[in-house]
């Protein structure tokens, strides 16, 4: 049996719990790393503000996965978590203006997680369709707060928000904005990643397989799942802070429930329970817009009706895509991804 | 006599209308096998949940080691040396049997979010010293070939083994098995019932198991508890259960030819 490349053995369990099994699969990662460096120095602003939107989305998309792919709890509030986050970012930028980016950041998403911990307590009742029906209602109540609550945001017409700054130094344009959201990105993956090589990740995965299973194993489940609800929003409302950030400008018309559900088609796309399928599917998702929209606007000239159809074009291939995965791949493209990867190194006795 | 591992006093549980246990009350030695025998829908299973805590009884206690915990959650029974298995294997079938091993560690490892999160340092040593508890186990249960194979992908009869090897990763006081060989092969059979053997020999866990084979129970426990429509009929040594007309009468009732054994034996 073929395994991990030939000659590759291990030699401690340490080493065979590592996340890259190889150090072709480490210098690919670094070396893409470095490559993505460079994306600030000659993307136009349209592509600069694409990129800064993928990375916010992978952030969302990874928080959203880590309560509904690895812990089981279908949730429609991941709009609303996000509105928190981008709502305290907002609130802190004017009334705290001292007060670093970073700090900002990690506050708005505390609140996330407090506010997306309050809103999962159903959960310890309620699994499936009741839950999402019960997040479902979150959205709808943060979203009733934050069209009335014009003191802090502003109401239907929204609130301006302060560029993220620390001292004198402010990162006001795509390109710095880029940095912070793409290194704050690659912390955030990482640390998912890590956190289900160990014991709270894995709980939240037996929660998922089997929770009679999983309490009897030792897992409280109230607790376990509350903690998923608090991990998650606070991702989420880290991905909102820096929306808020890039946006400038926040309403209500940011956070409509259909983003909720832009998100659940990221995390069903690109897999569920899986920190990869939660990349590929918040690329995907982000994506496709763009490339109907580039795709559209070339063909306009020989056929201008296009762009009038572009719409209703978008959801329609939005859906499809949708629909197409579920059929065809319904592990979603990180197990793709997997096949392709055990096919080569396999080859040629890919029997 | 020295404090029971368990004890069940007066234990009553209804469903709805159903009385699935009455009154129920034995006692498990420490150190020992003991077994719950009687014909299908006796509430063999429905008296495991309440010792887990899967149910909770309308009447009665469970007292464990001394201590009452009748009105304990499932995870705290677990954290005082509770383990199960489960008549219809109940693994988490998308892991690992490595993952599966794994999460019966959780009760014994502290790192939270945060040293989880970052890994290197704590993380990594605490997660690294519970793989080779869990390696010992893997090689006490002869299971080291499917150590990377996702759970739901295998043999049925290797499934109840990684049960066996999930609870004994607890490293628990009591093991109560709900049926552990049902189904198996008579090579299968005789693997497990020597797995348990060792496990009460070699680690000193207390067992309590329910099984239908009667010739497994006669061979390995010292005292079995027979129950009948939810009563307990019988409480003995295995001879002593053999004799007992009640049983013998409850058995003949049946038509389950492998249950029948235990009348002509
Ligand atoms: N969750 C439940 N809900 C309702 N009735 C149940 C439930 N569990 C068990 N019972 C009933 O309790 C009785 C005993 O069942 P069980 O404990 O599974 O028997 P055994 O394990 O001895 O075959 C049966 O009549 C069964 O229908
Ligand atoms: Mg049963």
């Amino acid at each position: 049996m073929a395994t991990i490349r030939c000659g590759d053995f291990k030699t401690s369990y340490a080493k065979d719990m590592a996340i890259f099994d190889s150090a072709f699969a480490r210098w690919c990662l670094a070396l893409f790393l470095l490559a993505l460096l460079t994306v600030p120095l000659y993307a136009s602003s349209y592509w600069m503000d694409v990129t800064n939107r993928v990375g916010i989305a992978i952030i969302g998309a990874v928080g959203l996965n880590i309560l509904t792919g690895f812990t089981g709890q279908i949730s429609l509030g991941n709009a609303a978590f996000m509105a928190v986050g981008a709502y305290a970012t907002a609130y802190l930028g004017a009334h705290l203006p001292g007060l670093p980016f970073v700090l900002t950041i990690l506050l708005s998403g505390f609140l996330a997680a407090v506010v997306g911990m309050v809103f999962g307590v159903p959960s310890l009742r309620l699994k499936g369709l009741y839950l999402a029906m019960a997040t479902l209602a979150a959205h709808f109540i943060i979203e009733f707060v934050a069209t009335h609550w014009n003191d802090v945001t502003g109401g239907v017409a929204g609130v301006s928000v302060a560029p993220a700054s620390f001292f004198k130094y402010s990162l006001d344009t795509d390109s710095k904005l880029f940095y912070l959201i793409f290194g704050l990105m690659f912390f955030l993956v990482f640390f998912a990643k890590n956190l289900f090589r160990t014991k709270v990740g894995k709980a939240f995965v037996a929660i998922r397989d089997q929770d009679i299973s999983a309490e009897v194993m030792g897992v409280n489940l109230f607790k376990y799942k509350l903690m998923s609800f608090g991990i998650s929003s606070f991702y989420v409302g880290v991905a909102g802070s820096l929306l808020a950030y890039q946006a400038k400008y926040i309403s209500p018309e940011n956070f409509p429930i259909t983003l909720a559900i832009d998100y659940l088609a990221m995390i069903i796309i690109g897999g569920m329970g899986s920190i990869l399928g939660s990349i590929l599917g918040a690329i995907f998702i982000t994506c496709l817009p763009e490339l109907l929209r580039l795709g559209a606007s070339s063909l306009s000239g020989t056929f201008p009706s296009l762009v009038g159809l572009f719409a209703s074009l978008k959801l329609g291939v939005f859906g499809l895509a949708i629909v197409l995965f579920l059929v065809f791949e319904p592990d979603g493209m990180a197990e793709r991804w997997r096949k392709i990867k055990t096919y080569w190194r396999l080859y040629p006795f890919s029997y | 006599m020295s404090t029971p591992q368990l004890e069940a006093k007066n234990v009553m549980l209804r469903f709805g209308g159903v009385t699935a246990i009455k009154d129920v009350s034995f006692a498990v030695e420490p150190g020992a096998i003991h077994a719950i025998i009687g014909p299908n829908g006796a509430g063999k299973t429905s008296l495991l949940n309440a010792i887990s805590g899967v149910y909770r009884p309308q009447q009665g206690q469970i007292i464990f080691a001394g201590q009452d915990i009748t009105r304990m959650k499932p995870y705290e029974r677990t954290s005082r040396g509770l383990a199960r298995t489960f008549q219809n294997i109940a693994l988490f079938k998308n892991m690992t049997v490595l993952d599966n091993l794994l999460i019966g560690r959780h009760t014994h490892q502290h790192c939270g979010i945060l040293k989880g999160g970052f890994y290197y340092g704590p993380g990594e040593r605490e997660e690294v010293a519970h793989r080779m508890v869990v390696e010992d186990i893997i090689d006490f249960l002869e299971i080291q070939h499917i150590r990377k194979k996702i759970v739901g992908t295998l043999a049925y009869g290797l499934q109840k083994r990684v049960e066996l090897a999930r609870a004994l990763a607890l490293e628990p006081k009591l093991l109560l098995l709900d049926e552990p060989m049902a189904g198996m092969n008579a090579e299968e059979k005789e693997d497990m019932a020597r797995f348990i053997i060792d496990t009460n020999e070699d680690r000193g866990t207390t067992v309590l198991m329910i099984e239908h084979d009667m010739g497994v129970v006669m061979d390995i426990s010292i005292r079995v508890v027979v129950l009948n429509f939810g009563v307990k009929i019988a409480d003995g040594t295995p001879q002593e259960v053999q004799r007992d007309p009640h049983v013998q009468k409850a058995y003949l009732g049946q038509e389950d030819a492998e249950v029948a054994g235990v009348a002509e034996a």
